[in-house]
Formats: C-alpha cells, structure tokens, sequence
C-alpha cells in the first residue's frame, strides 16, 4: 500500500516536471513568455532592497562603535553623489591620467593641472605630476578593472560577490539560504533544458546540413537556430529586453560589445548571425563547430597573422552576398566586465562602409555575466550562470552608422565605440582589451612624453 | 563591499595602519582588496611585475621610479601591505590630520619626489640623474644639449654649497614656492 503511494507520487511528481520541462520548450521555440520570469525578477529586486536596507543598518551601528575619523566622516556624503554612472564606487577622485592614444588627460578638470597652453621652464617639481599620476593608478586604474568582476552597491544574495553578509541578521540567513535552495533546485531543471538545446543543436545542424544550399535551407536553419538559443535563453532565465529593433541588421556587419560568449546566444534569440571569432579549445570549440555546419562562420587562429587578411578578404565576400546572413563581430576581441568599452580593433571597420551597431548592457544584479577567461574555463563559467539569479539583460540595435568620406577605419571605430558606450551606459575607453593577456608596448609611453614635452620652454 | 578581504586582513594589524597611516578603517579595506588583486601570486606581497602589470602605471614614464620608492620602503625583493600602505600614506592630504602621523607631511612628500631623482641611493642629486630623469620624462623630443643645459641651470639654480649635486636640502630650498600639499596629494572620496 505504502510503495504504491510513494510510486504514485513519484509517478505525479515526474509528470509534473516533464511538463513544466516541455511546456518551457515549446514557450521558448515559439518564442512565448508567461511572464515568471519577469515577476520573478522583480520579486528578487524586492528582496534584495530589504538585505541593503538590513546591511546598511548593520553597518551605521558597527560604525558609531568605531572611533570617528574626522576626514572620513566628512567626505561619506559626497561620495554618494559623486558616483560615477556605471555604479562603480571610486575611492579616489583621479586629478591626471595617462594614456597611451591621448597622452596626459586631467579627468577631474581641475583648472590648476590643466597643462595645456602652458609654456613654462623646467621646475624639478614636475616629476610631481608624474610621481601623482602613478600612485594614483596604483590605488585605482580603469584598465585592470575592467578585466575583474564589476563592484555590487547592493548585495545580490550571492557569496561568491560578497561573503560574510549573510550573518548580518537572522532573517538575512534565512532569505540567503533559501535563495541558495531555489537556486540549486532549479539547477538540474537549467541543465535539462540546457541539454535539450544542445541536443536539439546537434540534431537540427545535422539534418540541415545535409540539404542542398537553397532558400529552403536558409529558412529552415533560421527557424532551428532561434529555437535552439531561445531554450538555451531559457536554461539561465534570460530576461532580454530588445530596444529599437527595426534597426536590426538584415545584410551586412552588426559589432557589439562583449561581456562573454552569452552575447552571441541572447543576439541569435532575435536574428540569425555569422560569427567571427578566434578558435576555441573545449567545450567551446565543440559548440562553435556545431554551428559551423550549417552556416558560413568564420573562424581563425588569433596568433595566426597570415590568417588576417585571409579573414579581412572572407568578410569582404561574405558581406558582398546578400544571401548570407549578417555578420556579428565583437571588435574588442576579448570579454570585459560589462562596465566599459575597450578600443575596438579597426579590422571589421575597413571592409565595410556600413556598421549596425549593438550595445548589451546586463543587469549585473542578477549575476556576473563576465567571463573571465584569464581565469575560469567555459564550463566553470556556464556553472556560475545556472546557479545564478537569473540573466536580465538590455539590447539596443541602434541606427546604422556610415563612415564617412576621408574618415580612416580607426575614427570611425572609435565613432562606433562612442555611440555603443553612450547607449549601454559604459565607460567608453581607448584601451586595448588585449592587455588582459599581453604587456603594454614601450612605444606607448611616447604620448605622454610628448605632451609633457611641449609645455617646456627650451632655449 | 570588499569583506572577504577584511576577513583576511586581521583586525589587529587593520588598527595598526590605521594609527600608523591615517586611513580610516574603510580605505584601508578597500586599498587592501586593491592589493590582494595586484597580487596575482596570491602570496601576501608584490614584486616589481605585480605592479607594473597596471598598464597606466607601465607607460608612466616615471613608472619605474614610483615603484621603486616601494621597493625602498620596504628593502627587500617584496612589498607587503604594510609597507604599501606606508608609502601610499605619503599621498594623504595634508590638512585634514594635523598631528595624527608624520607620514603625509610636507617633508615626507618632498623626499618622495627627491628619491625619484636620486638615482643611486646617495641622497644627493648629480648632474647625471638629473639627466637620466629628464630624459624619461620627455623621450626624444628635446636635444640631448639642450637637455644639458636645463640640467646645468637646474642644478646652478638650486645648488648652494657648490658641489655640483643638489642635497635633500637644497632640494627642499628650490621648493619653497611651490605648492607640495596640493601636488603630491590624492583626494580621497572616502
């Protein structure tokens, strides 16, 4: 009597799961949302504004126990308003900063470092520009921190960005361990559908590859492809909000900026893409030839130089067919932390005239959606996904630029870059991405020696 | 924000700096946590390429004098956090803590600046690091003459007992109008 309960319940129990299951599936193939997601989101939002009220009370009183520093006291008001717009919380106010395209740049503008317009003799108190400038990047710099996970200003419930928060109160343990519950309950429901998406990738790029190259095909492998990211969407709870989608690109190159190989997915789940890319190792690389079967991805070996131009003449047939689908490019080349914009590398910008720009701008409250590659492999990465919140992010295809007459490919880059930084909200910086691998080249330090040169009077 | 790292950081050694450096408790956590990810060895100190794997810091042309003058706080082939935080206490303004610690002092900011000129270590500045620096400082633009000759009237100018070299001393002579608490500090948000 009792083993036949207990069947009967498991009986239920797995019934209700694989509908749930499929129900999802086939929501997210016809592209469909029942709203869950979007309230579970902002119930999360509600929760965690409790945890910040619970922690910044916490901390007032931990605070009045501490002997009161003076100094500090006076400037804890300012810093609240003088937050920059990306919701980093900066320690410092930087006075003079280097770079290696615009030379020495006062960020605060304060009138009395400007040097610009200034002719004067040599003072040995100069090297007090350099000697400033330098420890100030020691205390804080833009480039290392673009490649590190963003600061929260509200914990998000989540140890790996801030520990020790969830003995502030008792009810915060509460919340924190059935926030963690949730979060691994829903794990093996995000790796089943997970595992259908790619199944279903791994089907339908197999099938479709076999058929003759006709529009048939094409249409087909669009349908495939917008079922197959749109479960794998689903698989992390991806919220995405498309902004201005009739800017959508239909020929030709979309660049955006690029936080993980995430972006590649929530893009497909609106449009159909060749990617271009460097070739990956793992997990990555097996997904990467997956798609190479039925579209006309263009792949290459970043050492290769060679490979270079024989990408750069690809791109240029590619988009000279106005039967083959946009091409997406990340010109940073690397992952950034979703806080800035990086120098985009003019390759892409020089075989067409035409860019359809795309800003992706994600909710880090939910989750880090950076993948640190330095760091963590793509398994490890996708891990940190499913046992995140949820994945909410905001895309804007924003109107097409052209480049315009005597513009070099890299002026028009960097227009692009602006334009994409302006819409995401992000730092928009002329770094390159690449230094997360490679040291600076010494010639970059002739701006800044050219800059300081000119000020000085020399008979 | 940053208390994985305070959790680290022994309360002890945090009271520590702070008396000894002046910086409040929360700039002390977050300096620390600036360490901790400077220190890609995870060992508890920098080296040399620890710090110039800033990249602002690298094409600083002075960049390897500013670290330098934490390799001669601390005397050795590391710098710990102590001995980081010690030489970045030199960049604390100078008007807010009057007798709080000697280490943010008009003083103690000048002999920053005139170690990054006393090349080997003498305490005196010849003609040759003034040379040296310069040359850092401005690359290829200006003549290797004239360079020499706004080292001669640099050294002229501010040497007063007629060695030829510009003393700690000297050095402090020839700052006596310029505004050193403004230019040597760093304005702290917290």
């Amino acid at each position: 009597m009792d083993g036949e309960f207990i069947k009967l319940t498991l009986n239920l129990l797995c019934s209700t799961v694989c509908c749930v299951i499929g129900l999802t599936v086939v929501l997210a193939a016809i592209g469909k949302s029942l709203g869950i997601r979007k309230l579970y989101t902002s119930v999360l939002l509600s929760i965690f504004e409790f945890g910040k009220s619970k922690i910044e009370r916490y901390e007032k009183q931990r605070y009045q126990r501490e002997p009161k520093d003076s100094e500090s006291h006076d400037d804890s008001d300012r810093s609240d308003k003088e937050t920059t717009k990306n919701g980093g919380d900066p320690l410092i106010q930087r006075d003079i900063a280097i770079d290696a395209y615009q030379g020495i740049r006062i960020p605060s503008n304060r009138a009395d470092y400007d040097l610009t317009n200034l002719k004067k003799e040599f003072h040995m108190s100069d090297i007090m520009y350099f000697a400033k400038c330098g420890v100030e990047t020691i205390i804080e710099d833009e480039v290392t921190k673009c490649f590190t996970a963003e600061e929260l200003r509200t914990w998000n419930f989540l140890t790996r960005t801030t520990h020790g928060h969830q003995y502030v109160s008792v009810r915060l343990t509460v919340l924190w361990c059935l926030g963690c519950l949730l979060r691994y309950l829903l794990l093996p429901f995000r790796l089943v559908l997970l595992s259908i998406g790619l199944s279903w990738l791994l089907i339908s790029t197999a099938v479709i590859g076999l058929l003759p190259d006709i529009s048939l095909r094409r249409q087909l492998n669009r349908y495939a492809s917008l079922i197959c990211h749109r479960i794998l969407c689903r698989a992390c709870s991806a919220v995405v909000t498309y902004h201005g989608r009739e800017n959508m690109v239909k020929n030709g190159i979309c660049v955006a900026n690029h936080t993980s190989p995430l972006d590649v997915i929530i893009l497909s789940c609106d449009n159909c893409y060749s990617l271009v890319g460097q070739r990956h190792g793992g997990f990555l690389g097996l997904v990467m030839k997956l798609l190479a079967r039925t579209a006309d991805h263009i792949y290459f070996e970043r050492s290769e130089v060679k490979d270079r131009f024989i990408v750069a003449k690809r791109l240029k047939e590619h988009v000279e067919d106005k039967n083959k689908l946009p091409i997406l490019i990340f010109p940073e080349g690397t992952c950034i932390n979703n806080t800035s914009v990086m120098m985009f590398k003019k390759g892409s910008f020089e075989v067409s005239d035409d860019i359809y720009p795309v800003a992706i701008k994600y909710d880090k409250r939910f989750g880090d959606a950076f993948w640190n590659s330095s760091k963590m492999g793509m398994v490890q990465h996708i891990f940190d996904l499913l046992t995140s919140w949820a994945l909410v992010a905001e895309v804007w295809y924003l109107p097409p630029m052209h480049r315009n007459e005597n513009e070099s490919a890299v002026d028009f880059a960097n227009r692009v870059k602006k334009e994409i930084a302006r819409q995401g909200g992000l730092v928009d910086l002329s770094w390159d991405g690449q230094l997360k691998r490679m040291k600076v080249k010494d010639s970059w330090k002739t701006k800044t020696q050219d800059d300081f040169s000119k000020i000085l009077k020399v008979d | 924000m940053g208390s994985r790292a305070s959790i680290q950081l022994q309360e002890a050694e945090l009271n520590e700096i702070q008396s000894e450096t002046g910086f409040s408790h929360n700039q002390i956590v977050r300096l620390y946590s600036r360490f901790t990810s400077l220190d890609k060895g995870a060992i508890g100190c920098l080296s040399r390429e620890d710090f110039l794997r800033i990249p602002e810091l690298a094409i600083n042309p002075l960049g390897d004098r500013i670290v330098h003058a934490f390799f001669t706080e601390s005397n050795n082939e590391t710098v710990n956090f102590r001995q980081f935080m010690r030489v970045l206490a030199r960049f604390r303004p100078t008007k807010s803590n009057q007798n709080k610690n000697k280490l943010n002092t008009r003083e103690e900011k000048l002999k920053f600046a005139f170690r990054m000129y006393d090349l080997d270590g003498d305490d005196k500045i010849s003609k040759d690091e003034l040379l040296s620096v310069l040359h850092m400082m401005v690359g290829a633009n200006i003549s290797e003459e004239q360079l020499g000759s706004i080292a001669d009237r640099t050294i002229s100018e501010a040497d007063t007992d007629g060695d030829n070299q510009i003393s700690f001393e000297e050095f402090v002579q020839a700052m006596e109008r310029v505004d050193v608490e403004q230019k040597m500090s760093i304005r702290f948000l917290h």
